[in-house]
């Protein structure tokens, strides 16, 4: 099957129901994706499916085909930040940074649809984006001056 | 400058302390200084002016031995070394070197003996000095205890300045200029003319010099970095997906592995049906190894769903196989014959407590997973050459030796490459993982096997945080405490843990039974605090902040009880109470921060605690509100006492992640087993806290002490208590055990 990832379209041999977490991982080497629980608690594996945030983890292979899937690497890089990556740097947000990735899909995704959140919205939309190490004051700094800087933008 | 004075009058003391029997020529012989790791592989050219500094063709390499589990200390050294070496850490390389003896840590040292932090008295310095032999002696390597700041602020900033200097008159001989009259920055000695001499150009003459070890260390007024905010090393790389974590690596040919092992903690495996598995897509081989069965796929997915679709006979556990019989155990170790120590005996409790109306409670704290988000994994390659290992951990020594044993070659031959890790807590201590892929490997020489625990897998055999319980009796007179009768029922962690990594527990008491609780810097007329050991319990490991994460609880919230049944204000009396002067600023810290006293208005309230641990007083605020649908955490507000600020941006954050660490499985986790096996299998079922549960979180850092400390585990232990206390004074009811969700509910 063919899966479109960040713009470049990728032939894949895998099981339909494989998850499109593993497909971007193991056969893909797009490893920005992470695999943190498997079962959609976490969000570490949050990619964007024709732009809406998703849990890779609980999409088939077969539902991949079709969309264009965007995941962090395609959302910004270090040498041309995404604003919203560009707020983590600047309030230094991760500690172990492992569920970042995931943290920054969904902010990017909840910013993408409501450009000036409440602090409510903030919290709907980021609360299923677990992170161990307890950032959750910085995440919430970092997506409220994302969205300002959005404002200005 | 004293912080050299320090080091020689330990040396000093070290020498003297020969007298002091058997330890003393141990102590004597591990004097001798470990061979420096990276002389052995320098090349010409290259020069190791300490086992901190390398300095070669491709520039300055910072090694940074301490393991980087999220808290950012892979940052935090190297800016310690760059402030005396005038190099920017960002432009710098930042390696966490290969493992080696000489990366001893002695600041965990000072907390394995059991004397309080403040005690400076000679016998105090000299067992703890004692202790850095010992681990010395073993070749430890550890990144634990909070130790990571306080083992190397005066250490890397002199090996740093022992870099500097030594440059500087390896320059002096080449250029003739008197050193009095070079300075150094940004990785180059300056002659007085403007030449710039890169440190890259002065290495190979810098190698045939003795070093120069008779250097001031710089004054704090001449500080660039420390104490300064600092850009986190990893951080972009954090915010954009481009830092390989352990999990992530890959290599030519590598397969992807993962195992199924006896949920039964330890248990073995009596036989297993794979007929289901062998044909499966992408499956490469299925082999018994310990406790258990290894899957071998071209994908992880496909070796977890083959691992899933094996048949297994599990053998039996050593340790009770439902709850009741855990609780029972710690129940029944109340008692002469299970006393670990008594730590502190003050005044004579039995005579007050007799005839005085006695307030008694039963405080419990359950078995709790560190689950960091990455799950645990290991990369392993056997070859004739040896082995090489990528991991992430706290004990790189030890998993050297743990591999090395099972693929039969000495130590030195496995390379252990340190990964940055997606979290830990401790978690990291443990490597199971990393003998179950060397298992692996060395049937598969030649072939770099990557082996993955599944999320399940992880919670399966995550060796839990202690579970434990208090008893405590006590009694108020004329508006005071008078009497307070603490005992803890716990296992030792370091007998479960050590023997994993082929250790011996040290002998004697438990200093974690009863950490956080011993301390307490009260005067109380009449105290005793007393730990029980109890043996017989499910296989434990360290926890951040370890037995303070429970004793903490118990202490604080039974103090919390008499003080308001002697009618006292919870901070005021904590604050009479308290002798001493760093423990008493935080709490006057904590009191002005958050107003206490202030009226919070209707179905609020708000509770304080304190708990010291690895020598770092803190404490929290915590203000909750009685929601019609349950209990609302609004703010915490933090005091800490580290000596000094290192980064306050990332102590910042630290402290912040260590109160919702502390709140959040406070709140809503335990491990517990049925049938012998932990009945949480992923975060639905062991969640801590998410976002829309996070308070907002006021933090302040003194720096009064002139000993420097860790802050990664101590803000963790007061929150719970805090949190407590709070909800007493919110709603008049008592919370007595953790996860305080089956008591009350949190919205």
């Amino acid at each position: 099957m063919q899966i479109k990832v960040n713009g470049t379209s990728y032939d894949v041999d895998v099981e339909e129901d494989m998850p499109l977490l593993w497909v971007l991982r193991d056969e893909l080497d797009i490893k920005g994706v992470k695999y943190g629980c498997g079962v959609a608690q976490c969000g570490a594996c949050t990619v964007h499916i024709d732009g809406v945030a998703m849990r890779s983890c609980q999409v088939p292979a077969a539902d991949a085909v079709g969309v264009e899937v965007t995941t962090i690497e395609g959302l910004g890089t270090p040498g041309a930040l995404h604003i919203v990556q560009q707020a983590w740097v600047d309030h230094q947000v991760a500690q172990c940074g492992y569920c970042q990735s995931g943290q920054v899909m969904q902010a990017a995704s909840l910013l993408a649809e409501n450009p000036n959140p409440t602090d409510q919205d903030i919290d709907d939309a980021m609360s299923g984006n677990l992170c161990r190490c307890g950032t959750y004051p910085r995440i919430r700094e970092a997506v409220k001056s994302a969205a300002a800087k959005l404002q200005e933008a | 400058m004293g912080k050299i004075k320090t080091y020689t009058r330990r040396a000093f003391l070290v020498g003297s302390a020969a007298v002091i029997g058997g330890v003393a020529f141990g102590f004597y012989m591990v004097k001798k200084p470990h061979a420096n790791p990276l002389l052995k592989d320098l090349k010409d050219g290259e020069a190791a002016l300490t086992p901190w500094v390398k300095i070669d063709a491709e520039g300055v390499t910072l090694i940074a031995p301490h393991a980087d589990i999220g808290q950012g200390v892979r940052s935090m050294q190297a800016m310690l070394i760059a402030e005396e070496l005038d190099v920017d850490p960002l432009a710098v390389n930042v390696s966490p070197g290969d493992p080696a003896p000489a990366y001893y840590n002695t600041a965990l040292a000072t907390e394995a003996v059991p004397f309080m932090s403040t005690d400076d008295s000679f016998a105090a310095e000299t067992m703890r000095d004692v202790m850095g032999g010992v681990i010395k002696l073993m070749g430890a390597q550890v990144t634990g205890g909070s130790s990571a700041v306080p083992d190397s602020f005066d250490k890397l900033r002199l090996a740093g300045a022992v870099a500097r200097e030594t440059l500087k008159k390896a320059a002096s001989q080449q250029s003739g200029v008197p050193v009095s009259a070079l300075k150094t920055e940004g990785g180059a000695v300056m002659l007085p003319d403007g030449t710039r001499v890169p440190y890259e150009d002065l290495a190979a003459a810098a190698a045939k010099l003795e070093p120069v070890t008779d250097v001031p260390l710089r004054d704090p007024n001449e500080w660039r970095y420390i104490g300064k905010p600092q850009q986190r090393l990893d951080i972009v790389a954090k915010s954009t997906g481009t830092l390989t974590y352990g999990i992530d690596l890959e290599f030519d040919g590598m397969v992807h592995a993962t195992v199924k092992l006896n949920p039964r903690q330890g248990g073995e495996l009596i036989s297993y049906d794979a007929s289901a598995a062998e044909g499966m897509r992408g499956v490469k081989k299925i082999m018994r190894v310990t406790g258990g069965v290894a899957v071998v796929a071209d994908n992880t997915w496909r070796a977890i769903q083959a691992a899933n679709a094996i048949d297994y006979k599990w053998g039996p556990v050593s340790y009770p196989s439902e709850m009741e019989g855990h609780w029972d155990l710690l129940a029944g170790s109340f008692n002469d014959d299970h006393i670990d120590n008594v730590w502190r005996e003050e005044g004579d409790v039995e005579a007050a407590l007799s005839g005085a109306d006695v307030v008694e409670a039963e405080y419990r704290a359950p078995y709790v997973a560190h689950a960091p988000l990455e799950p645990i994994s290991a990369t392993v390659l056997v070859t004739d050459d040896g082995v090489d290992v990528w991991t992430a951990s706290q004990l790189p020594r030890f998993v050297q030796a743990n591999v090395a044993g099972i693929v039969g070659v000495e130590p030195d031959q496995v390379r252990l490459h340190n990964q940055y890790a997606g979290g830990s807590f401790g978690h990291r201590l443990e490597d199971e993982h990393v003998k179950r892929a060397a298992e692996v490997a060395m049937a598969m020489r030649g072939t770099p096997v990557k082996l993955t625990y599944s999320r399940e897998e992880d919670f399966a055999h995550d060796f839990p945080r202690q579970i434990s319980m208090g008893r405590m009796r006590g009694a108020v007179k004329d508006g005071r405490v008078d009497a307070y009768d603490l005992g803890i029922a716990s296992p030792s962690v370091q007998a479960s843990q050590l023997p994993r990594q082929n250790q011996v527990a040290p002998p004697g008491a438990d200093r974690q039974i009863a950490a956080g609780a011993w301390n307490l810097p009260y005067a109380l007329p009449n105290f005793r605090m007393t730990g029980y050991r109890t043996d017989g319990l499910a296989p434990v490991s360290s926890w951040r902040s370890v037995g303070a994460s429970t004793n903490g609880f118990f202490a604080d919230c039974f103090l919390d009880e008499l003080i308001i049944a002697a009618g006292a204000d919870p901070l005021e009396e904590r604050i009479r109470m308290c002798q001493e002067p760093l423990a008493r600023a935080v709490l006057e810290a904590v009191g002005e921060m958050s107003n206490w006293g202030s009226d919070l208005g209707p179905a609020r309230g708000r509770g304080v605690a304190f708990v010291e641990s690895f020598g770092v007083p803190v404490a929290e605020v915590v203000e909750v509100t009685n929601t019609p649908d349950g209990i609302r955490i609004d703010k915490v507000y933090v005091a800490a006492e580290v000596g000094r600020v290192i980064d306050p941006v990332n102590f910042d954050n630290l402290v912040k992640g260590g109160v919702v660490f502390g709140l959040g499985h406070a709140m809503n986790c335990e491990i517990t087993y049925s049938d012998g096996m932990a009945e949480q299998q992923n975060f639905y079922d062991h969640e801590a806290m998410r976002l829309h549960q996070c308070p907002e979180i006021i933090v302040r850092g003194l720096e009064n002490s002139d000993q420097i400390r860790g802050i990664g585990e101590p803000p963790v232990p007061p929150a719970a208590p805090a949190l407590a206390n709070a909800i007493f004074a919110a709603t008049g009811k008592r919370l007595r055990e953790m996860p305080f969700n089956k008591h009350i509910d949190f919205v």
